[in-house]
């Protein structure tokens, strides 16, 4: 038996979105007499992280602390169109949306400040701490929960915005497929290592080297943790998944259940390392690019290139199983 | 353990520097974390309702068949069970999810009627007080077939004399009047003439399945209003309430979607499966209903991401250009079209992958085979082809011995290149994330390759 090491690379680009029926979302905002700000929207978090990084964008945009924003979501009696969390396009569509609503509430914020405060509304800023306050005059300020109770009990005017962001639908030429379907694009480059056993064909997968280009990491933890969580999968659609191991010739033997439907344990984790790069993208929400589908694509295959540089298999069907492995050994000592 | 910051801040400088935010680029705790490892998060089916009556599904016993007869008698005798549920009482029984953007035909019935395209596919469900009730009533529905010829490999299905298994009367999409989406750019054939090397080689996929822990459901309740409340575990609110409204053929407004907690999307739970069926058993009984799939349905009936089987065909320099590159795709849509005819687009979008290529032909097939429908799923149209292209540019980097990242340095696109979709690349990055990914393992480039950058126009 010898385990024969392996290096493989793969570089790939992502498109945000998928704009070819039109792709709207959008958002509502209005402050409560407090002073929180309520995002109505009806977008679906997968788990992901959409209802952390939009309610960064809100609170980035209105200039309030992130503990003032609340995010109201999944309802379609309360919240507003969203096309849905699919095509790597929630934190940029939802967040375009949030920008656009926080704005127009931060316009109606910053008046009733001013008028509370009796300056003019355009010489006053907000850095996130909770404060209205004049320019070049720190002490001249307003915590935002009177301002939005002199909105709501003496002004009489509503803190609120309207946000929505739509990519118009696009018409693919059918005799060239000329076509406008994305906003923008994201990039990644995955190094595979690998060590292949010769006598069981078992391919464990050791490391994964990750350098993406997201635009911006709006969160750059969850950034990474959509980097290393979609490479497992890759890892997985790599080496292990199928719902019909005999396809084409059979439908035969379909898994049933995660006895036999196998992925990568705890033990079978790579090691990953991930480095972010950021080129803001004109169209994305403080530049942002969609990543949550391309995380699993690149090291499947980095995993199928290593492969063939640990022991010279050139494996064209996923899964890579062992059986394909030993047949591709057989085959090259035949 | 404290995480280094995975940003690397010498990398476009110039476009980066308008960076000063407050909460923008910090790390924010994720806001359902603590519900989610406190058990606190409220999934849909936490939910308990007096009376919630169950859905559960008989399923064809064929890949390819005729439906003889279907008797429901045996069934309505189970204790428990208080309705069956069959094609008659589906109002708009034919559609396609995609008609929300006028994607034709309709192709799909909700329950078959007079015949099944997959081995699954629903025939009649049950409703009962208990899911047991209506298992053992699904169990218990009787249905005499005739087989008909299946076509299982999508190549086969497209050949010559394959049985026609659609009723549209071809066995793929078609895309304006083409049996593929087209990709038309250059002259191909003139550039594997003008090549040093032309080389060709077949890449494969099986089914996947998204493998989520929450399998896809929902609860329906009637509301006092007359109304139904949907509580789902759909990825789209919105999209699975007009979907539903149309099946229904009720009015948009009679439909409230409540949901936003997912136990795992990846794609699986876009298509629209389980609320209609939940609705009308809802509106039939008057009691809430559960409908939710079992993990065997969720691994052998729901939509797995797509098997596609793709060629490429390239023509390449000695100095390692890419001049030409043909690619056949197809796509096994499996019985019905569901996202598969848009993942098909997507994946004709995203040829021929990163790379600038000046001649450029594909014909992406989405065809159709006597298989569990696929639908959407993480990156569907794109993580398959990146395994065709990649492996691909790996082979001819190896076939022209050239380092396989200076291969991929020498056709990465650039800002201002033209896609062969024709949309002229803009805020590219492949160069930089190839040089990172070098510098990360300790693979050492030429400093001519080190000062490539993608706002660099390529020499003409």
């Amino acid at each position: 038996m010898t385990l024969l090491y392996g290096r493989g690379y793969a570089s790939v680009n992502y498109p945000t979105g998928m704009n070819l029926g039109g792709d709207p979302s959008q958002a509502l905002i209005h402050a409560t007499t407090m002073g929180g700000f309520v995002v109505s929207l009806s977008s679906v978090d997968l788990g992901q992280g959409l209802k952390t990084v939009v309610a960064q964008c809100a609170a980035e945009t209105l200039g309030m602390p992130m503990e003032n924003i609340i995010i109201d979501t999944a309802d379609t009696d309360t919240g507003p169109h969203c096309m849905g969390t699919f095509a790597s396009r929630g934190t940029h569509r939802v967040g375009n949306a949030v920008i656009m609503a926080a704005r127009e509430a931060r316009d109606v914020m910053l008046q009733v400040a001013g008028d509370e405060l009796e300056v003019d509304a355009g010489d006053l800023e907000t850095d996130g701490t909770g404060f209205v306050r004049l320019k070049g005059s720190p002490e001249t300020k307003i915590h935002i929960s009177d301002v939005a109770l002199a909105a709501h009990f003496k002004q009489g005017r509503t803190i609120s915005g309207r946000g929505i962001f739509l990519k118009e639908r696009n018409y693919p030429v059918p005799e060239t497929g000329e076509m406008d379907p994305d906003s923008c694009q994201a990039h990644a480059c995955s190094v595979a290592e690998v060590e292949v056993d010769d006598e069981t064909g078992v391919v464990t997968v050791l490391s994964l080297h990750n350098a993406y280009e997201i635009g911006r990491a709006l969160n750059p933890a969850m950034a990474t943790q959509q980097v290393e969580g979609g490479a497992w999968m890759g890892v997985s659609h790599a080496v292990f998944e199928s719902t019909e191991p005999y396809y084409p010739a059979s439908r035969d033997h379909g898994p049933i259940d995660f006895n036999e439907y196998l992925m990568p344990g705890p033990g079978e984790i790579p090691v990953q390392t991930s480095v972010i790069l950021e080129r803001p993208a004109s169209n994305g929400p403080f530049g942002a690019k969609g990543i949550g589908e391309m995380t699993a694509n690149a090291p499947i295959p980095a995993i199928a290139n290593a492969i063939f540089d640990a022991c010279g298999v050139r494996l064209t069907t996923m899964p890579f199983t062992p059986e394909s492995i030993l047949r591709g050994l057989d085959a090259l000592r035949a | 353990m404290p995480r280094v910051n995975p940003i690397d801040t010498d990398y476009f400088k110039d476009e980066r520097k308008s960076a000063d935010f407050t909460v923008i680029g910090k790390t924010v705790q994720r806001s359902d974390a603590l519900g989610h490892v406190t058990g606190r998060t409220e999934f849909f089916e936490d939910r308990s309702f007096p009376d919630l009556a169950h859905v559960k599904i008989h399923r064809s016993a064929h890949h390819h068949a005729r439906i003889d007869s279907v008797d429901c008698s045996e069934a309505l005798r189970v204790p428990g069970v208080l309705r069956v549920i069959t094609h008659a009482d589906v109002p708009s029984n034919w559609y396609v999810v995609l008609r929300l953007i006028g994607i034709e035909p309709n192709d799909e019935p909700v329950l078959a009627e007079d015949r099944v395209l997959y081995k699954g596919e629903p025939i009649v469900a049950v409703v009962a007080d208990s899911e047991a009730a209506a298992l053992e009533g699904a169990r218990r529905v009787k249905v005499t077939y005739t087989e008909l010829p299946a076509v299982l490999d999508v190549e086969e299905a497209l050949a010559e004399g394959a049985p026609v298994i659609k009723q549209a009367g071809t066995n793929y999409f078609v895309y304006e009047g083409h049996h593929a989406r087209r990709l038309r750019f250059g002259d191909v054939e003139q550039g594997f003439a003008q090549a040093d090397h032309v080389f060709e080689w077949r890449y494969s996929s099986a089914p996947i399945e998204h493998a989520p822990t929450e399998t896809t459901g929902c609860i329906v309740v009637p509301q006092s209003s007359g109304r139904l409340l949907i509580h789902s575990n759909t990825q789209a609110a919105f999209f699975t309430l007009d979907n539903t409204a149309l099946i229904l053929d009720r009015p948009f407004t009679d439909l409230q979607v409540k949901g936003g907690t997912v136990g795992g999307g990846f794609g699986g739970k876009v298509d629209v499966m389980v609320e209609p069926l939940a609705c009308i058993a809802a509106m039939l009984t008057n009691r809430p209903v559960k409908f939710v799939y079992t993990r065997e349905e969720e691994m052998q009936v729901s939509s797995p991401r797509a098997a596609e089987r793709i060629y490429i065909k390239d023509g390449v320099m000695n100095d390692g250009r890419i001049v030409a590159r043909k690619v056949m795709l197809y796509v096994d849509a499996g019985a019905y079209s569901r996202h598969s005819p848009y993942g098909t687009t997507k994946a004709c979008a995203h040829l021929p992958g990163p790379y600038t290529i000046p001649n450029v032909y594909a014909d992406c097939h989405c065809v159709y085979t006597n298989r569990t429908p696929s639908s959407a799923m993480r990156g569907f149209g794109v993580t398959i082809a990146d395994f065709a292209l990649e492996s691909q540019m790996d082979r001819l980097a190896r076939a022209l011995d050239i380092d396989p990242l200076q291969f991929r340095l020498i056709n990465a696109y650039r800002d201002g290149d033209m896609k062969a979709h024709r949309k002229v690349a803009e805020g590219t990055a492949l160069i930089e994330v190839i040089q990172r990914a070098a510098a990360l393992v300790g693979h050492e480039l030429p400093d001519e390759f080190r000062v490539l950058s993608s706002s660099t126009p390529r020499e003409a």
